[in-house]
């Protein structure tokens, strides 16, 4: 095992599109089909109960707080987490360890202050709770709307990702085969969605969640056991396959610290994720699908102690790919940091674990998927279409109709959307989702469920304030236009690659540190200048029942 | 959905009740300076990482610097508060939040 077995990777101009894979494709090819066969059959078991909305937006609430716990760092724990974080920290080392902090310790708001009040007061989605005791009409609209955002965007990201991914490790390079492995992608996820619902979705979650964490226990294991257990050890061994960086890998600032903009780059960035997770619409309806308060603090608990032992372990797999892959091997592979945990399997076990890995990467972009069409359906056929178009004058059967159907759409622009998007710099999709998510959405549900006085002026303001100035404010900075361009290509960095075009003029990539304050200012202005008097009695009960239980949705007995 | 008077009013009067005032101020002020500590913590860390640089990369032993050493404070401090929080809610506030939730159940029957 000393020799490492990617010599491919290591020989220099070495570009042959259909031999850019790793391992056997083959062999990868009949792991992935055995994987997608068996969480079928997982969400056809699943499935035989799928009536009513209850059941299908929520799982008939009956899941326990450990599966859900489980479930929600599945949903979490997406390919951006496994594949996007283990990579930055090969290659920019301390800078990928501080970006997965932040994506932890935003657990705590969703314990703290949301989880619990939420599941107590909601239904199926955020709306729920946002339009409880304002005007119906409006709030709910607007927080469809940022949901479908949020969901739309982060879709997207993962779409996009599959077809990176799956090209990589199947070696099906070109535009048609990667087109074609998005479509399947979209069409294996509608039908998750379709048949099982969210219980079958969140059996995946769960099968997928505990198949991520053994791989990777097994993985920083044998890492540390090639390294006599010892962590410094992995640190030194990364230091010296790391020529460009050395021993600036273990410090931080390789990536943020650059300039001053750099750092207050960073800044906004660590603001948005500390305060977005608990905004995420996908995330907020996971605690629906509990029977009680009591199981979703449960459900945080089990999320917060999964994801943190998953940030751990992707400590030791980035450095240990620095260490045994080698920082050069990673960037010239063709997923580029994504391809570091993949890479380093490979390294480690050869074609049988690199399959394996690479298939549960595979499942996870399959059930963050299927998770974020079920969350944006649910918004669609139980916010717009049956309290805003039908006034709540809709029988459930009729409910869960429309969000199959939205789901069916939802699908399918998923996929050409993905398409489309393929080439596209996604990282900054998950980014944007989560700026709108903490711009928008948590300053009004914080509002919501702790200031009296916050009224539907107020909901409004903070809701389309956040999603418009985020949206804004990406659209004229260096994300979209105007980095400098690459002296080798000639191309910018931005999503528009012509250096020439250059329209930006707001500084940062993350516009989190503007657009927070100023949502949670509009949500402030928009309330004391509203003549709206708060409805005493509807706040008295959404008070009482969030913090009491009383009157909130039991779980389903069949 | 159903919002007979009755039920409103039961709500309005536990609302009022200096039993659910009691729950509120305790769950505040568990949760209210618990939100202020971890993200005071979390900002001073990513504050450091950003403008000391000299500070966070001295090495404490063999390659583990400072700043690791404070990242793992990180999961240490977020596993804490979890851990904190949980004990605090089974023991102070179910007990507490199950007895408005009878009082209501029985005003509601």
């Amino acid at each position: 095992m000393t020799t490492l077995a990617v010599p491919a990777l290591t020989v220099p101009g070495f570009a042959v599109p259909a031999q850019t894979n790793v391992g056997n494709s083959a062999l990868n090819i009949t792991i992935f089909a055995v994987f997608v066969a068996a969480t079928l059959a997982i969400v056809v078991r699943a499935s035989r109960r799928n009536a009513t909305a209850a059941d299908y937006y929520a799982g008939g609430r009956a899941f326990s707080g450990r599966q859900n716990g489980i479930a929600i760092a599945g949903d979490y724990l997406s390919a951006a987490s496994f594949l996007g974080i283990a990579g930055a920290i090969a290659l920019t080392g301390y800078d990928g360890f501080l970006y997965s902090i932040g994506f932890l310790v935003a657990w705590l708001v969703a314990l703290l202050l949301v989880a619990e009040l939420l599941r107590n007061t909601g239904r199926f989605t955020m709306a729920d709770v946002l339009s409880f005791r304002l005007r119906q009409g409006p709030v709910r609209t607007a927080a469809a709307i940022s949901t479908l955002v949020v969901s739309f965007f982060y879709l997207l990201a993962q779409m996009a990702g599959a077809g990176g991914l799956v090209s990589l490790l199947l070696g099906l390079d070109g535009k048609t085969a990667q087109s074609v492995v998005i479509a399947l992608v979209g069409v294996i996820m509608i039908a998750y969605v379709l048949i099982g619902g969210m219980k079958g979705t969140t059996w995946v979650q769960i099968v997928k969640a505990t198949l991520l964490i053994i791989g990777s226990i097994v993985m920083t294991v044998w890492v540390l056991g090639k390294f006599g257990f010892n962590l410094s050890h992995v640190l030194g061994a990364a230091v010296d396959n790391s020529p460009k960086a050395g021993e600036k890998i273990l410090d931080p600032g390789l990536k943020y610290g650059k300039s001053n903009l750099t750092k207050v780059d960073f800044i906004s960035l660590s603001l948005a994720l500390v305060l977005g997770t608990a905004g995420l619409p996908h995330v907020l309806m996971r605690f629906y699908t509990v029977p009680s308060s009591k199981e979703a603090r449960k459900s945080v608990e089990w999320a917060i102690w999964l994801i943190g032992l998953f940030y751990l372990l992707s400590l030791v797999m980035g450095y240990g790919a620095a260490a045994l892959v080698g920082a050069d091997a990673i960037s010239s592979a063709p997923g580029k940091a994504n391809s570091a945990a993949p890479l380093l399997a490979f390294a480690l076990g050869g074609e049988i674990l690199l399959g394996l890995i690479s298939a549960i990467a595979f499942a996870t972009i399959l059930a963050v998927v299927a998770g974020l069409t079920i969350t944006a359906s649910a918004s669609f056929a139980h916010d717009i279409y049956a309290q805003v178009v039908k006034k709540g004058d809709v029988t459930s059967a009729e409910e869960v109709s429309v969000a199959r159907k939205t789901a069916l759409v939802i699908g399918v622009i998923a996929i050409l959307g993905g398409i489309f998007a393929k080439d596209q710099n996604i990282a900054f999709l998950v980014a944007l989702a989560f700026a709108v998510a903490a711009s928008a959405n948590l300053p009004t549900i914080l509002y919501s469920l702790f200031w009296k006085r916050f009224n539907t002026r107020g909901a409004l303001w903070s809701l389309y304030g956040g999603l418009v100035s985020v949206v804004t404010l990406i659209v004229f900075s260096p994300v979209v236009s105007g980095k400098p361009a690459d002296p080798k290509t000639g191309l910018s960095a931005s999503m528009i690659t012509d250096p020439s075009v250059d329209f930006h003029w707001f500084p940062l990539d993350n516009p989190g540190i503007v657009s927070i304050p100023l949502s949670f200012f509009l949500g402030w202005l928009g309330t004391v200048t509203s003549k709206e008097k708060p409805d005493e009695r509807r706040f008295a009960e959404m008070e009482v029942r969030s913090l009491t239980g009383h009157g909130a949705e039991k779980a389903v007995v069949h | 959905m159903s919002h007979d008077a009755r039920t409103d009013d039961a709500y309005v009067e536990v609302q009022r009740s200096p039993e659910f005032g009691e729950l509120r101020r305790r769950f505040r002020s568990f949760v209210f300076p618990m939100t202020a500590l971890f993200l005071a913590w979390y900002f001073l860390y990513v504050l450091l990482a950003a403008y000391a640089p000299g500070f966070m990369s001295h090495k404490l032993a063999g390659n583990i610097n400072v700043g690791l050493v404070l990242g793992l404070g990180q999961f240490v401090s977020t596993f804490a508060i979890t851990i904190l929080y949980v004990r605090w809610a089974d023991r102070e506030f179910d007990p507490r939040a199950e007895a408005l939730h009878t009082r209501l159940e029985e005003a509601s029957r």
